[in-house]
């Protein structure tokens, strides 16, 4: 039961990554490698303001705005100017994009982890099962972020003409929609998401380190394709997947220290029964 | 007054000059065609005008204004609208959404949902299946969607790209008479269309698009009589 429950927490802090992958390449049609180390920079956020003595909420704020503006800028200059150019190009750039914030991050960190304590939040019991608190807060906040997230993107004019700019570009454009708007639109919002899941992972991990923030990036961008990368609800399916994946593997014993293949594993099968993905749908190409 | 006037107009893509310097006007009030065959650069003139593909030289003026260099989604709230070819209705979303992204632009909520109750009247196929996924529609209804669309921003002006592709004569004889009535409502019209026939027929005026470059211009009905037309287009 409490391997469910902190399986299903991880599950939502890979949703929420994922979640920034899968707008991102759905409305912008690239793969954000740099996605990751958000997380790292709204870690760091969080430790500065904690170690200057401000409260974990201001800290907590001030995560998400950085976050926010950093998914903005970077968007701004490193891949608006690429608007167009061959997926490979724009690849690289984002790969190179998440080695700059990391040695940036290295240059004013420093390489050594350091500790980050949001708080001691213990245990309840339920009967005979402890349950980490931490664990239910993550769960429920991050099923709030994404019923948030799910209504805004089907209801609101801004999230159908995220659909739209997803669905057909040139078409939305015809609508009167601007695509650039959206797509940065889309990288504040998938970076302020992985703001989110950075708070929820120095809940479970509380340390800050420059790379912190790739080994999550890559388990969020597997969760991603598993789930169909494109789809929301994929992601969020996905990235549940592999969290309680990951936690029941790290109970068992004879399997724990395999997690990890186990994870990669049910990528590739899952790409082998289903290429497109649980929830990915099939795109005719257009010329 | 010319509601839309091109001038010199050059489109390439890479060395390929897929338009070679065509000029054209449509006046207010006007059904004005733009026939050729397939290749002819009819749905580069479409896109280029609506800023999809970038111009090479020339100039597009609308409504007095050069708009040349306006990025596409700012032509929508001047009174610009286009149906696409292919119709490009968003197939994962349903009727209802389609119709609301037509109204992107438009802010008064009242009149958005008077103009969609308006548009699912004048296509009752629409209004029945409001709630339904437009990649379920057949290719009619999507003709349909992506007309009614076209004009929940109100356009002054309005193109339509091959409307008329692909669909059954009995549906094609409803496309044309849909768009007279988008006329009627004192909507001015740019027509590419293939099928000749039936574009002029409805048209004021023509243009001829041959390989890029514009051959031929005059009143529809004059065109209709002409020989070479008749022969290269009309199938007589």
């Amino acid at each position: 039961m409490s391997i469910l429950i902190d399986g299903l927490s991880l599950g939502a802090i890979f949703a929420l990554i994922a979640l920034g992958y899968t707008m991102v390449y759905g409305i912008a049609k690239m793969l954000n490698f740099a996605h990751g180390d958000i997380i790292m920079v709204g870690a760091y956020a969080i430790f500065t303001t904690l170690s200057l003595n401000g409260h974990i909420a201001l800290a907590i704020v001030i995560s998400v705005v950085i976050c926010t503006v950093m998914g903005i800028v970077m968007e701004k200059l490193a891949y608006k100017p690429l608007r167009g150019a061959s997926p490979l190009a724009v690849l690289i750039t984002a790969i190179g994009v998440s080695y700059l914030l990391q040695s940036v991050a290295q240059i004013i960190y420093g390489s050594k982890a350091q500790s980050v304590s949001i708080g001691n939040f213990g245990t309840i019991d339920i009967g005979s099962v402890k349950i980490s608190i931490s664990s239910i807060i993550t769960l429920v906040v991050g099923a709030v972020i994404m019923t948030v997230l799910t209504l805004f993107v089907s209801k609101t004019n801004t999230g159908r003409a995220m659909q739209a700019v997803s669905e057909d570009r040139g078409a939305a454009q015809l609508m009167g929609i601007n695509v650039n708007k959206i797509i940065t639109v889309t990288f504040a919002i998938g970076s302020a998401l992985a703001a989110c899941a950075s708070i929820f992972y120095l809940m479970q991990i509380p340390s800050a380190e420059p790379t912190l923030g790739a080994m999550p990036g890559i388990k969020a961008f597997t969760a991603s394709v598993i789930g169909g990368i494109g789809s929301i609800p994929g992601a969020m399916i996905g990235g549940i997947l592999l969290g309680v994946v990951e936690k029941v593997c790290q109970s068992i014993p004879a399997i724990s220290s395999y997690t990890t293949a186990v994870e990669f594993a049910l990528l590739i099968i899952i790409l082998l029964v289903r290429p497109i993905g649980l929830l990915g749908k099939k795109r005719r190409e257009k010329v | 007054m010319a509601l839309l006037e091109v001038k010199n107009l050059e489109v390439s893509y890479g060395v390929i000059r897929a338009l070679k310097s065509i000029s054209f006007h449509v006046n207010e009030g006007e059904i004005v065609s733009l026939i050729g065959a397939n290749g002819a650069g009819k749905t580069t003139t479409m896109q280029s005008i609506m800023g999809l593909i970038p111009i090479k030289s020339g100039s597009v003026v609308y409504d007095g204004k050069d708009i040349t260099k306006t990025p596409g989604y700012k032509l929508i709230p001047l009174g610009m609208s286009q149906v696409p070819e292919g119709r490009r209705v968003f197939q994962e979303l349903t009727v209802y959404e389609n119709l609301l992204l037509g109204a992107y632009t438009k802010k008064d909520k009242a009149q958005i949902k008077a103009d969609i109750d308006n548009i699912c009247t004048m296509f009752p196929r629409l209004g029945e299946r409001r709630k339904q996924v437009a990649g379920t529609l057949s290719g009619g209804e999507q003709q349909m969607l992506a007309m009614g669309r076209a004009m929940m921003s109100h356009p002054k002006l309005l193109m339509l790209d091959e409307p008329s592709m692909g669909l059954s004569p009995l549906l094609v004889d409803q496309v044309f008479d849909i768009i007279k009535g988008f006329h009627k409502q004192g909507v001015t019209v740019l027509l590419v269309e293939q099928n000749a026939k039936k574009a002029l027929s409805i048209a004021d005026r023509a243009y001829v698009l041959e390989t890029g470059s514009i051959t031929l211009e005059g009143k529809a009905s004059e065109l209709l009589d002409n020989d070479d037309i008749k022969k290269a287009y009309l199938g007589e």
